[in-house]
């Protein structure tokens, strides 16, 4: 991926598949890309679809009968989508920079080598690699002891360190972070606190968006958190909320009733098919139009992890 | 005298520094996280061998529940259901990790063929979409698909003359659909996995191969492909090192949780989180402890093997 050089040399040019090997392996790669893209073409065009063309004919992957009811009813009725949008949103800043902070904290102090507690910290960091505890007994520790059944924190917190992340970062300052640049800080008299937060978080940016992406993106695409941990349709996020409306549409209008209508005119009048591919739209929209930016750190992390080095 | 100097120095060694106790705040936060999210749950993995009631404070429930020895176990592995949930786990494990190596190193080297870079790389980009779909969104596309009434793919079926097909009844057609979807989804990061390593193979290697005379193909398979065996045999240990764990979204969104496709779609990780919900705790937390210990088992011997073959891989 690294090395793209912009020209091609004549030994490359000759050295190279023939146009029909080519013209055959870009129609393949062709129809595995648009497989790839196919799934947001569907749902982009079912939320753009008239209602009752689709209670006729059914969905299809072009939009046919286009209609902007799906996300005129969630402008104007959505109280229940712009929550949960809301808690998506905050669940994914407050987790990404609480994740960021406890990950490269630990990354750096397990990265410096004269420190005394520096075996013992590795080893709290690299068991749970190996082993861990299991869904049912994380599920009472975390309902019963911490009481985070039905808190918006049970969203955030349990997500919020992974051993990978401490490892990438470790190995990160160890070998980019000249020791001198420590030690000199130490010499001026600078805190650790100090140092890390005024010298080494400011160059270690590539790390950081690194892992404040995977964090950023995990939070985003959450579902299973909101599956174990949450009842309360308030702290649905939209990942909790598209999940509830796959098995419900109707619950889409439980929360309008107090506008005045009858919960059963509000069932028959609204776009249900539609509106719930628009929730997808709400989630699928932000990642697909973000990623290709990203797509670098993205390959770093991935490589690092896979390849290590 | 020397004997001094260096005692000196062991004991300046030992000395704890004002820097360990700015360290050691600067990690307790993080610390703490890992005692409460890591490592109590792996004492409380106790209750598997215990009869344990829901209600109530965690602690005090652990302590005054009886013990029960292997009763929850023996409950588990009794139930006809245990084996078909192992079959189903390693099973797909076995065809994923084949087709999950095969094909991403293929389109790999296909791509990495293909004459124009900027073409490469939008094609690329759209195969990694997959990756950042949840598995949430994924059932929502699937049930455009596969609807029974509205479907797509039932629009087709009965727009060419066949008969409708109850998809989420039928569990024959569920392992194609389960691998299609699995391979779907992963298959633009392991593509570029193994293109981060053959974009940085040095180019002289095929430079002198293409001195002496050899195809396309004599310098995939000469070059290229062992070029790539290294990591190939680590992404196939990790990967058989996860072999009792499965995609949970995989297997329980997708298929909607249909009864009717119980006995395809249903792993350790989907019966673990069923039974937690419809509160049978004891054979949750065997079936959960089971997993974990074996997980355990694998992952050390996966990485006991890297460690044999290639000391720098491992991860201890």
């Amino acid at each position: 991926m690294a090395k793209t050089p912009t020209y091609q040399s004549g030994l490359e040019k000759f050295n190279r598949t023939s146009n029909g090997i080519n013209a055959l392996f870009t129609l393949i790669f062709i129809l595995l890309a648009i497989a790839c893209v196919v799934p947001v073409i569907v749902v982009l065009s079912i939320s753009l679809t008239d209602e009752s063309y689709i209670r006729e004919t059914g969905y299809s992957i072009f939009p046919t009968a286009l209609s902007g009811d799906a996300y005129s009813y969630i402008a104007k009725q959505g109280t229940m989508i712009l929550r949960a949008l809301g808690v998506s949103l905050l669940v994914t800043v407050v987790g990404t920079i609480l994740g960021v902070l406890l990950t490269t904290t630990m990354g750096y102090v397990i990265s410096r080598p004269a420190y005394k507690l520096k075996n013992f910290l590795t080893w709290v960091v690299f068991i749970p690699m190996v082993f861990n505890g299991g869904l049912v007994s994380s599920y009472f520790i975390n309902t019963n002891f911490l009481g985070l059944k039905n808190s918006v924190w049970a969203l955030i917190l349990p997500l919020a360190v992974s051993s990978f992340n401490v490892i990438i970062c470790k190995t990160f300052f160890r070998s980019t972070i000249p020791d001198g640049l420590i030690e000199s800080a130490e010499i001026d008299g600078a805190s650790q606190f100090r140092t890390f937060f005024s010298i080494i978080l400011p160059i270690s940016l590539p790390v950081l968006a690194t892992i404040g992406l995977f964090l950023c993106f995990g939070y985003w695409n959450d579902w299973f958190q909101s599956m174990l941990y949450i009842d309360n349709q308030n702290l649905y996020s939209l990942q909790a909320l598209l999940n509830s409306l796959m098995s419900n549409a109707d619950a889409l209008a439980r929360n309008s009733i107090s506008m005045g209508i009858s919960f059963a005119e509000l069932v028959a009048t609204m776009p249900k098919e539609s509106a719930r591919m628009a929730v997808a739209i709400l989630i699928v929209l932000p990642v697909a139009c973000a990623y290709p930016f990203f797509q670098r750190y993205f390959i770093t992390g991935l490589t690092i992890g896979a390849v290590k080095g | 005298m020397s004997t001094k100097i260096e005692r000196s120095k062991i004991r300046k060694r030992i000395h704890w520094r004002k820097q360990d106790t700015e360290l050691t705040l600067l990690a307790l936060p993080t610390f703490i996280w890992y005692i409460l999210f890591s490592f109590l749950p792996m004492f409380g993995m106790i209750i598997a061998f215990k009869n344990f009631k829901i209600s109530g404070n965690f602690i005090s429930n652990v302590l005054n529940s009886s013990w029960v020895g292997f009763k929850n176990f023996e409950f588990l592995f009794k139930s006809n259901d245990a084996w078909i949930i192992l079959r189903n786990t390693i099973g797909y494990n076995i065809i994923f990790i084949i087709l999950g190596i095969v094909l991403p190193v293929m389109f790999a080297i296909m791509i990495s063929l293909l004459h124009s870079r900027k073409a490469s790389k939008v094609y690329q980009t759209m195969m990694f979409l997959p990756y950042f779909l949840s598995w949430v969104v994924v059932s929502a596309v699937g049930w455009a698909f596969f609807s029974f009434d509205k479907g797509i793919l039932n629009q087709f079926l009965v727009g060419i003359g066949h008969d409708a097909v109850n998809w989420y009844m039928e569990p024959q057609y569920w392992p194609y659909i389960l691998i299609f979807l699995n391979i779907w989804k992963s298959i633009g990061y392991g593509m570029i996995i193994y293109l981060a390593t053959i974009t940085g193979i040095d180019s002289t290697y095929y430079e002198a191969a293409v001195i002496d005379g050899a195809s396309i193909w004599q310098q995939t398979r000469f070059i290229t492909l062992p070029m790539l065996k290294m990591v190939i045999v680590m992404m196939f240990i990790l990967s058989v090192g996860r072999i009792f764990y499965t995609d949970f979204g995989l297997f329980y969104q997708v298929t909607r949780d249909s009864n009717s496709l119980y006995n395809v779609a249903t792993t350790v990780d989907v019966l673990v989180y069923k039974q937690l919900k419809t509160a049978t705790v004891g054979m949750a937390s065997a079936a959960a402890f089971v997993q974990s210990m074996l997980g355990c088992i694998t992952i050390l011997s996966a990485n006991w093997i890297v460690k044999k073959i290639d000391s720098e891989s491992a991860m201890i």
